[in-house]
């Protein structure tokens, strides 16, 4: 069964969008994701084009995480505190992510840059993620007792001035390396087209050394907000919402993300980050080969957007 | 220039003489107007001619027909990719200014057997023919047919279904009556479409008709356009509220507690 986008302008099947939904709300209920990085290839392979696709998955993105939020709120696992200083420096940094975003495609190399950013990001963090779950895991294996958090042992940057006490979180720490890591988001977030949760949920356990349930839960909420934002953005600046596909993908989305948060409750913490850093591993090795393998064809072509 | 030559040439062929050049081409849809709907996934067109001989008298001669339909025009971009550092990157490119955005060729037998490269040329009959206009730094200019830029267009084209060439796309039912099944894709482009048609004789053009067609979005699909078009605050509040809706359900829906 085949459905019409109107705004995609083209014919794609249902189930094959629902399917994707689904799966892709899974991933981000378990992870605390929101799945952009996963779901905009996919539907540009579909082909849906590249800015309907990145404005459609943000009603889908909003969605999810506002389902998956309401779970995790009610479980009393976010961190509200802690979002709202992330989101001071996150609306910052999209704003440059913005700038930075116009003066690249001006010197016309904003698609080396995307592909170089992801390749960086997602092969370090994926590698760091893997390597440590794994310690972790081994350690358990060995029956080796897990490492006392102590007190004094935090690491410079979270001993600035400035401190905060994040209770949920269970950590006291300057509020400086909080909003520039919500900066950092943010401003990724603008430059690469995705909601920036597979970066911060990491940099949140590792750097901020936020408990892993706590720091999925408050991703989703920063996803929510910045999600929320973008549907309007995208609506007012560029008419590419497409809501038929944006609804299509939610459904399957908010249901996947159900099934996708218990999973992610009922699975240990460290099996969690092993299969997350081995997804985000994945991804980046993709755009990599992307990169590197010879194309079939060595020319593509694009529609102007702006002579339309 | 285009609307010009056509009279212009109507004016000489009548100079030349009662000969049987003047023949009159009738030309019908089976429908003008290609509606899209929820359930569309494309549509076929079928086109109905009759070659009306201008002069009863001359002795019929077999004619050859080709007909040209051109989508809407869009402006594209064909990126050329290298290897650069081991990672592919585009390295240069060529802007198609006002290229059809949908591009079928059908014709009554191989175009090449029709009429001589030049007359075809001129006619603008197939894809190698089809004048592309390419912005080259600051120039403006169409070039030959065997630029790589220009063959990777139509190669990527006639990938996506959106240009082809049928040289048995058009079928002659009675000598003077011929028929042509024009496929129009899902993901045809929306707007006005010019079905154009020329017959040719003894590799000259004789006669030359033109309809047009249109591809539209109707009720619920235009609705959404044109609101997301016309009003996009409303739509974009609408479209977050709909998002915020549909997760807050699924999540009442699935509560355990």
């Amino acid at each position: 069964m085949t459905i019409y986008l109107p705004i995609a302008e083209l014919p794609v099947n249902i189930f094959t969008l629902l399917a994707l939904g689904i799966a892709v709300g899974f991933i981000s209920g378990m992870f605390g994701v929101g799945g952009g990085f996963l779901m905009t290839p996919l539907l540009i392979f579909l082909g849906v084009p590249p800015a309907v696709a990145v404005a459609s998955v943000s009603t889908h993105m909003a969605a999810s995480s506002f389902s998956g939020t309401l779970t995790y709120l009610r479980r009393r696992l976010v961190d509200v505190r802690l979002g709202l200083v992330l989101l001071t420096g996150g609306l910052t940094g999209t704003l440059a992510g913005v700038v930075a975003f116009m003066l690249l495609r001006r010197y016309g190399q904003l698609d080396l840059v995307i592909a170089v950013t992801y390749i960086v990001m997602l092969g370090t963090i994926g590698s760091l993620m893997v390597a440590e779950s794994l310690r972790a895991l081994l350690r358990e294996w060995r029956g080796e007792k897990a490492q006392v958090k102590r007190p004094g042992a935090h690491p410079w940057f979270l001993r600035m001035p400035f401190k905060m006490r994040f209770r949920q979180s269970r950590i006291y720490v300057s509020v400086i390396p909080v909003v520039a890591i919500g900066f950092a988001i943010g401003f990724l977030g603008a430059l690469m087209g995705i909601g920036g949760g597979f970066i911060l949920v990491p940099a949140l356990i590792y750097l901020l050394r936020v408990p892993t349930l706590t720091s999925i839960a408050t991703s989703l909420m920063l996803t929510l907000v910045t999600m929320t934002a973008a549907i309007l953005m995208h609506a007012v600046l560029n008419q590419t919402v497409d809501a038929v596909l944006g609804l299509v993908l939610m459904v399957g989305g908010t249901i996947g993300a159900q099934f996708g948060a218990r999973a992610g409750q009922a699975m240990p913490a460290e099996k969690l980050r092993l299969l997350l850093g081995l997804l985000v591993l994945a991804v980046g090795l993709r755009v990599a080969i992307d990169q590197i393998v010879t194309p079939a064809d060595f020319y593509a072509v694009s529609i102007d957007e702006a002579a339309r | 220039m285009k609307r010009l030559a056509a009279p212009l040439l109507l004016l000489i062929l009548a100079l030349a003489g009662g000969d049987a050049r003047g023949a009159e081409l009738v030309l019908s849809l089976s429908k003008a107007r290609v509606t899209i709907t929820s359930n569309f996934t494309g549509d076929t067109i079928v086109l109905f001619g009759v070659i009306a001989p201008g002069d009863a008298t001359a002795p019929a001669r077999p004619q050859d027909v080709v007909v040209t339909v051109r989508g809407p025009s869009e402006s594209f971009t064909t990126w050329r990719k290298e290897r650069y550092l081991g990672i592919w990157v585009n390295v240069d490119s060529r802007s198609f200014l006002a290229a059809p955005s949908y591009l079928a060729v059908l014709a009554s037998r191989d175009p090449a057997l029709i009429a001589s490269p030049e007359t075809l040329r001129h006619e603008q009959v197939g894809l190698d023919n089809t004048r592309l206009l390419q912005r080259i730094g600051s120039d403006y200019a169409d070039v030959v047919p065997q630029d790589p830029f220009r063959q990777a267009f139509l190669r990527v084209k006639q990938a996506q279904g959106l240009y082809f060439e049928r040289p048995a796309g058009v079928e002659f039912i009675a000598s003077n009556i011929f028929r042509a099944t024009i496929p129009i894709p899902g993901t045809a482009p929306i707007g006005p479409y010019e079905v154009v048609v020329k017959t040719f004789a003894d590799g000259a053009l004789v006669s030359r008709g033109a309809l047009s067609l249109e591809v539209a979005k109707i009720d619920f699909e235009q609705t959404v356009a044109t609101t997301a078009q016309d009003h996009p605050w409303l739509y974009g509040l609408a479209t977050a509220l709909m998002a915020l809706g549909v997760g807050f359900i699924a999540n009442l829906a699935f509560r355990r507690d």
